[in-house]
C-alpha cells in the first residue's frame, strides 16, 4: 500500500496540466481567521480523472474554486500548462452540486448560455446542446423549464451546459451529492461514458468513497479541516468500469484503504 | 408471500385500467368542486353582506345621509357615470404619472444603491425618513410649492409609491446565489452581460412584488393630494360629495376608486406575467452545502 508521501513529492508532475503549488487559502470569519486548505500541491496530468475526496469542511471545494480561478488562494498559486492563473478561467466547464440552472430559460436555453457566452455559431452550437442532451437522455425535454425537470435531469442540463464548449477541463464540485442513489448511479455511469469519449481533464469533488473509486485515475484524499493532501492513491482498475466491478476484491480494497485511512484521521469513528 | 398471492382475487378481467380510470374521474370531480367554491365563497359572502346591509338599512331606518343601502349607492353610481367617469379619468392620470415617476426615479436609484455601498449608506437614512414622514403632512407644502394643477397630486403620489420600488429592487438584485454568479463569470460573461442575463432576470418576480404594492400606494397619494387641494379628481369629489351630506354620491366615488385601484392591480399583475412567463421561483433554491 502507498505510504503517505510528503505533499513536495506530488508538485510538479511529469506533463501535469493543472498544477497547483503549495495552495493555502484563510477565511477571515467574524470568529477569527480559518484556514481551510493548507500547503496543497497538486498536479493533475492532462486528460486524467482526478479526484479529491474527504470529509465535509476539509477545503476540496474551496479548492475547486482556486482551481478555477474564482477564488484567489491566499498563498501559492495555481498553472495551467505552465501559465499561472489569475482570472477566472473561461476554457473550463464547471458543474456545482445544485444544478444552478436559470429557472426563466428551457433546458435547451441554459446549454446555449454556454455558447452564448463564447460566441459559438448559434445554430450549430444548438444542434450540439441538443446532442449533448439527447446524450445524457433528454431528448423531447429540451423546452422544459427547470421546474418541470427532475433534481436528476436538471444536474443532466448542468452537465451538458458545461461540455457544450468542449472544454479541456470539467471541474464538479459534488455534482451527485443531492441525487438519490440510483439517480447518482446514473450519472456516474453517464459521467464515465462521456470522459472516455472526450477524455478531458477532470478534478472531481467528491464525499463519497465508492464514487471516487469507480470515476478515478487517482483519487486525492484530504484530512480533515484544515485540507491538506493526506495521500495520492492510483486506481488500476481496468476501463471501463462496471457496476459488477464494485462487487470484486480489488474495488473492496480500495475503499479499505480509504477508508481505515479516514478512521486513521478520526473521520470516522468505529464505536 | 405464496399464501397472499392465493388469497388475492385473480380475476383478468379486472386490470389496472378501471382503477385508474375510476381515480382520474374522482380527481377530476375534486377539482370542479374546488374551482366552485373558489367562485362561490366568496361571491357568497359579498352577496351575503349587501343583502343584511340592504335589510338592515331598511328594517331599522337608517337615514340616507349616515349610511345608504347598497340599492340606492347602485343607483347614484349610474347616475353620476359621467361625473364619476370625468374625475376618475383625472385620478387615474395621476396614479399612473405617479407610479411612472417612481419606476423611473426607483429603478436607477435601486441600482446605485446596489452598485454603491457608499452610495447605499449615504442615502438609505433619507430615504427611509421619506418614508416614515407623514404624507398628509407635506401635502399643504406641496401645493404651495407647486400650485393646484396635476403636478403636486403626481408628486406626493410619486413620494408614497416609489420607496417599495427602490427596496424590492434592490433586495432582488441583491439575492441572488453566489453560484449563479460563479457560473456567468468562469462562462466569461462580463459585469453587464452578467447583469442583464443573470442579475436583472432574476431581481424581476421580487421588482414586481415592489410595484403591486407601489400602484396601490399610487392610488392612495393621488386622493390624498386631491383632498388637500383639488378641483379635479375622484378625490375631490369625496370631499364635495361629503360637504353636501351626499353619503350616495360618497359612497359611489369609494366604488370607483376601489375598482380603479383593483383594476391597476391586475394591470400590474399582467405586465408581471408577460415579463416573467415561467413565473416559477425554482424550489432548489438556498439549499447549497459547501465542503
Amino acid at each position: 500500500m502507498t505510504q503517505t508521501k510528503p505533499p513536495s513529492s506530488e508538485t510538479n508532475a511529469e506533463g501535469a496540466y493543472l498544477c497547483l503549488q503549495g495552495v493555502s487559502k484563510v477565511y477571515a470569519t467574524h470568529d477569527g481567521p480559518v484556514r481551510a486548505l493548507e500547503q496543497v500541491s497538486v498536479g493533475a496530468r492532462r486528460g486524467e480523472f482526478l479526484s479529491v475526496l474527504g470529509p465535509s469542511g476539509c477545503g476540496k471545494s474551496t479548492l475547486l474554486m482556486i482551481a478555477a480561478g474564482l477564488l484567489r488562494p491566499s498563498n501559492g498559486a495555481v498553472s495551467i500548462d505552465g501559465a499561472v492563473v489569475t482570472r477566472p478561467r473561461t476554457d473550463i466547464g464547471i458543474v456545482f452540486q445544485s444544478p444552478v440552472l436559470l429557472e426563466w430559460r428551457t433546458a435547451l436555453g441554459n446549454v446555449m448560455l454556454q455558447a452564448e457566452a463564447k460566441k459559438l455559431e448559434r445554430t450549430a452550437a444548438k444542434r450540439r446542446a441538443r446532442d449533448l442532451l439527447g446524450a445524457v437522455g433528454l431528448s423531447g425535454f429540451e423546452d422544459k423549464y427547470p421546474h418541470e425537470l427532475s433534481g436528476g435531469m436538471r444536474q443532466r442540463v448542468s452537465l451538458c451546459r458545461a461540455l457544450i464548449h468542449d472544454p479541456n477541463q470539467l471541474l464538479m464540485d459534488e455534482p451527485f451529492g443531492a441525487l438519490d442513489a440510483l439517480t447518482r448511479d446514473q450519472l456516474v455511469l453517464d459521467l464515465q461514458q462521456i470522459w472516455n469519449q472526450r477524455r478531458m481533464t477532470v478534478l472531481f469533488v467528491t464525499h463519497s468513497v465508492p464514487e471516487a473509486v469507480f470515476l478515478s485515475d487517482r483519487i486525492m484524499v484530504m484530512t480533515p479541516r484544515p485540507g491538506r493532501l493526506d495521500r495520492m492513491i492510483d486506481i488500476e482498475l481496468p476501463r471501463p468500469r462496471t457496476l459488477a466491478m464494485r462487487e470484486t476484491p480489488e474495488f473492496a480494497a480500495y475503499i479499505r484503504e480509504i477508508l481505515d485511512l479516514f478512521l486513521a484521521r478520526g473521520v470516522l469513528r468505529e464505536h | 408471500m405464496a399464501e397472499a398471492e392465493r388469497s388475492l382475487p385473480r380475476s383478468p378481467a379486472v386490470g389496472v385500467a378501471e382503477p385508474e380510470a375510476s381515480t382520474e374521474r374522482s380527481r377530476a370531480r375534486r377539482e370542479w368542486r374546488v374551482r366552485i367554491r373558489n367562485v362561490l365563497y366568496p361571491v357568497g359572502v359579498v352577496l351575503g353582506v349587501l343583502v343584511i346591509w340592504e335589510a338592515g338599512t331598511r328594517m331599522l331606518a337608517v337615514p340616507a345621509f349616515l349610511l345608504p343601502p347598497p340599492s340606492a349607492i347602485a343607483v347614484s353610481f349610474i347616475a353620476n357615470a359621467p361625473l364619476l367617469l370625468f374625475h376618475g379619468w383625472i385620478t387615474t392620470a395621476e396614479i399612473l404619472l405617479g407610479f411612472a415617476l417612481s419606476i423611473v426615479v426607483g429603478i436607477p436609484l435601486a441600482l446605485a444603491i446596489f452598485l454603491s455601498p457608499t452610495f447605499s449608506r449615504s442615502v438609505l437614512p433619507l430615504l427611509v425618513s421619506s418614508q416614515a414622514m407623514p404624507k398628509v403632512a407635506v401635502a399643504p407644502l406641496f401645493l404651495v410649492w407647486f400650485g393646484f394643477g396635476l403636478l403636486p397630486k403626481v408628486l406626493i403620489a410619486f413620494l408614497i409609491a416609489f420607496f417599495p420600488v427602490v427596496i424590492s429592487t434592490a433586495v432582488g438584485l441583491a439575492s441572488i446565489e453566489p453560484e449563479k454568479i460563479y457560473l456567468a463569470r468562469s462562462m466569461g460573461f462580463g459585469a453587464t452581460a452578467t447583469f442583464f442575463k443573470f442579475r436583472l432576470p432574476n431581481a424581476l418576480p421580487a421588482i414586481f412584488g415592489g410595484l403591486k404594492i407601489s400602484i396601490t400606494l399610487a392610488v392612495v397619494g393621488a386622493v390624498v393630494g386631491e383632498f388637500v387641494g383639488g378641483d379635479v379628481g375622484l378625490g375631490y369629489l369625496l370631499m364635495v360629495a361629503n360637504g353636501s351630506m351626499d353619503t350616495r354620491l360618497l359612497f359611489a366615488g369609494i366604488v370607483a376608486l376601489t375598482v380603479l385601484g383593483v383594476v391597476l392591480f391586475l394591470l400590474v399583475e399582467l405586465a408581471e406575467r408577460l415579463a416573467i412567463p415561467r413565473h416559477i421561483i425554482a424550489g432548489d433554491r438556498g439549499v447549497h452545502e459547501t465542503a
